[in-house]
């Protein structure tokens, strides 16, 4: 339960309020799956689950998108290169990249999700050839709050990869789609019988988002959400992170419909 | 281990057989006088076994099937000691190097704290317990352990609120983390049967993650178990399968027999070192009559439960009740105070407090209590997830009955009662679970009249 003191490579500006930090992990061979966190601590300050963001297929480097929204994330994202943070993990469980090879998949997710789901995104096109329609959908809610937008642009021009992204409001320049991220599903390309989907994004985001992916036919077992929840331990003991009779540090963050069955459809479990 | 010492007694003269172990110091102890077992005699009827055939008591069964069934390594057959021998076991275990924590009254309510002698127990005091309810009485004997259990539990040893989980230090290369002090050894003096089931489902929760804070304090830790004689009118245990007999858990277990003429201690050892502690005391081994008058107290207990709590299905009743209006109705009591969480001996939630000095120069982490039933506990950036008290009551009561049994293979709940008692409007867990099942929503769905007539 000690946090492992690591040195922060570099630190990029990705929005306003969101950062990327690259830090030398606690190990050579220090490696995660897509999905995982870790618990990230500020000395003396706290200590928050953050999301792994990097490449899982480069055990060099420990990347991490922090939005800054309290005391904790403030301090975390105030580093210089140089700088010592504390680190604790991977936890949790991971995107199943692996078991949902063969099919089409549906990566949808909004705002600051499309973070935990980048090493996910980062695996499936290394790995391109397993897997028939790959789709992004990805809603922000304006277009100068898209994270990742150089990458996003890169990945739009790909002919192996469909990226279709909307915004809650356009600008002046904006020609895409202005909307919430369902509205885009209709738009996807794939077949509900072979189709996957990985969601993250607020909870009632998923809800809608899988709510619709049900009505078109694919079952809850190849439904995908990462569900957040208060964490303190990341270990299954501080019992914050309770989602029915699961701890979502230690089953979670990714759980599939299937698993989560009613608990998913009540309100505040 | 033995559990009891059912040995075919052949016609024996009163006194023969006595068998004082280690070294006899000065006189026979008061109340082992020849005469003073007479009335338990007579209770007992020729073959040594109760009165009454023991088909009419299943808990007795209980202890004869598990009589010679080995357990924790346990080894000698049941010593019957006195109080002076109580003392000599605490002062044994005193020279042991343990700290001795045990109940005693303070603020008119049995608390657990240090102890050095029997002077320290609440002598002659009984509870008298309710939904909402806590009273000491005086009972007008000499009793050490005539009550049950108070609002606290050892896991207020076994994980201290606030205990520093580790220290940090700023370096020149930028902090490291050292470990806090060692904690002191307890000997946990007068743990009933419920407690100690608690401990055990705790140890499943902290001992596989090697938990910092309990690991060490459980692993040092001696358990000197009480059964249950008495219990109170909020406990159920027996519907729970934890007590009020103690099965395993304890390295010595005692059962207080408190007669007009007679008041003695059983005491049995659960594991090697009790075994050891109990011989160096000045005790005898019990005659079969004694063990079975104590057995038929504890078996008396178990028939005098003040609640039940139905189990059967409990797990599928509950998922199947996440959306039941009657959690509301809950909430319309509940003032959310977080007292159950406090007192029960087997919630675990906690949350840490880092701190750092003034200075900046160093920072610890502390670990204290929490509890479901408060805003911040499910705070999540943009706001809570259980807003409404009535998910947080939800999520109590389908953690400890429903959750638990997936998460730790267990019940969350020993039927202590604590709960019940310490909930300042009396809202009572039997009760609620009870209520919900009278009002299962899969079932009353298709008995609502609309319902009924659509499927007919």
């Amino acid at each position: 339960m000690h946090p492992i003191p690591c040195r922060v490579r570099s630190v990029v500006r990705e929005l306003e309020d969101t950062f990327t930090l690259d830090i030398e992990p606690p190990e050579n061979d220090w490696g995660f799956a897509p999905g995982q966190f870790t618990m990230l601590y500020a000395f003396g300050v706290g200590e928050v689950p953050i999301s792994i963001s990097g490449d899982p297929n480069d055990p060099s480097r420990l990347v991490q998108t922090i939005r800054a929204v309290g005391p904790v994330t403030d301090a975390l994202t105030a580093v210089s290169p140089g700088d010592t943070i504390g680190v604790r993990g991977p936890f949790g469980s991971s995107w199943p990249t692996k078991a949902v090879e063969g099919g089409d998949l549906l990566i949808i997710t909004g705002g600051i999700g499309l973070a935990p789901l980048r090493p996910a995104i980062l695996e499936v096109l290394a790995n391109r050839d397993r897997y028939d329609n790959v789709t992004l959908l990805y809603g922000a809610r304006s277009p100068g709050e898209l994270l990742f937008a150089d990458e996003l642009q890169e990945w739009r021009g790909r002919f192996d990869l469909d990226v279709l992204i909307t915004v809650d409001h356009g600008d002046r320049v904006w020609r895409g789609p202005v909307g919430v991220v369902t509205s885009l599903i209709s738009r996807a390309s794939f077949d509900p019988e072979s189709t996957a989907a990985f969601v993250c994004g607020p909870e009632i985001m998923m809800r809608f988002t899988i709510q619709e992916l049900q009505r078109k036919g694919i079952t809850d077992d190849r439904l995908f959400a990462s569900m957040e929840r208060n964490m303190k331990c990341g270990i299954g003991l501080c019992g914050h992170c309770q989602f029915g009779r699961y701890f979502v540090c230690k089953e979670g963050p990714i759980l599939s419909c299937a698993q989560m069955s009613g608990a998913f459809w009540t309100r505040e479990v | 281990m033995r559990r009891s010492s059912l040995r075919k007694p052949g016609p024996r003269a009163v006194g023969e057989g006595m068998v004082f172990r280690s070294v006899v110091r000065g006189p026979q102890p008061e109340g082992y006088r020849a005469d003073a077992l007479a009335p338990i005699r007579s209770a007992i009827g020729p073959n040594g076994l109760p009165a009454e055939t023991s088909d009419s008591m299943p808990f007795f069964r209980r202890f004869v099937a598990c009589d010679g069934a080995s357990q924790d390594g346990a080894v000698t057959e049941p010593l019957v000691i006195n109080r002076e021998g109580i003392d000599a076991l605490i002062s044994a275990l005193i020279e042991r190097g343990y700290e001795v924590v045990g109940p005693t009254v303070r603020s008119q309510t049995i608390l657990y704290d240090t102890i050095t002698s029997t002077a320290d127990l609440p002598i002659g005091i009984r509870d008298r317990q309710e939904a909402g309810t806590y009273r000491l009485e005086d009972r007008d004997d000499d009793a050490l352990f005539g009550y049950v259990v108070g609002p606290q539990s050892w896991k207020k040893f076994l994980t201290p609120p606030g205990t520093v989980f580790w220290k940090g230090l700023r370096t020149e290369d930028g902090f490291e983390t050292v470990e806090p002090e060692e904690p002191p050894s307890y000997a946990f003096f007068g743990a009933r049967p419920c407690e100690v089931a608690a401990m055990k489902i705790q140890d499943d929760v902290y001992l596989p993650v090697e938990d910092g804070i309990y690991t060490e304090r459980r692993k040092k830790s001696f358990t000197v178990a009480v059964n249950c004689t008495e219990p109170a009118a909020t406990c159920f245990c027996a519907s729970v399968g934890t007590g009020p007999d103690i099965s395993e858990g304890y390295d010595i277990a005692l059962t207080e027999v408190l007669g007009r003429e007679h008041h003695y201690f059983l005491a049995e050892a659960g594991t090697d070192e009790g075994a050891e502690v109990l011989a160096a005391l000045v005790a005898r081994e019990a005659r079969d009559e004694e063990v079975v008058t104590a057995r038929r107290l504890v078996v008396h207990a178990a028939d005098h439960m003040g609640r039940t709590l139905e189990t059967d299905g409990l797990k599928e009743l509950l998922y199947a009740n996440l959306s039941n209006p009657y959690w509301d109705e809950i909430a319309e009591r509940c003032l959310a105070c977080t007292n159950c969480t406090m007192v029960c001996p087997t919630c675990f939630c906690s949350t840490v407090e880092d701190r750092q000095a003034l200075d900046g120069s160093s920072a610890e982490r502390v670990r204290t209590w929490d509890s479901c039933f408060t805003l911040d506990f499910s705070y999540i950036h943009g706001g809570p997830v259980r807003s409404s008290v009535s998910s947080r009551y939800r999520q109590w009561l389908t953690h400890k009955l429903a959750s638990w049994q997936d998460q730790f293979d267990s019940l969350g709940c020993v039927g202590c009662g604590r709960c019940i008692t310490w909930c300042p409007v009396g809202i009572d867990i039997t009760r609620e679970a009870a209520v919900i099942r009278e009002r299962d929503i899969r079932r009353v769905a298709v008995e609502t009249p609309a319902v009924k007539e659509a499927v007919e």
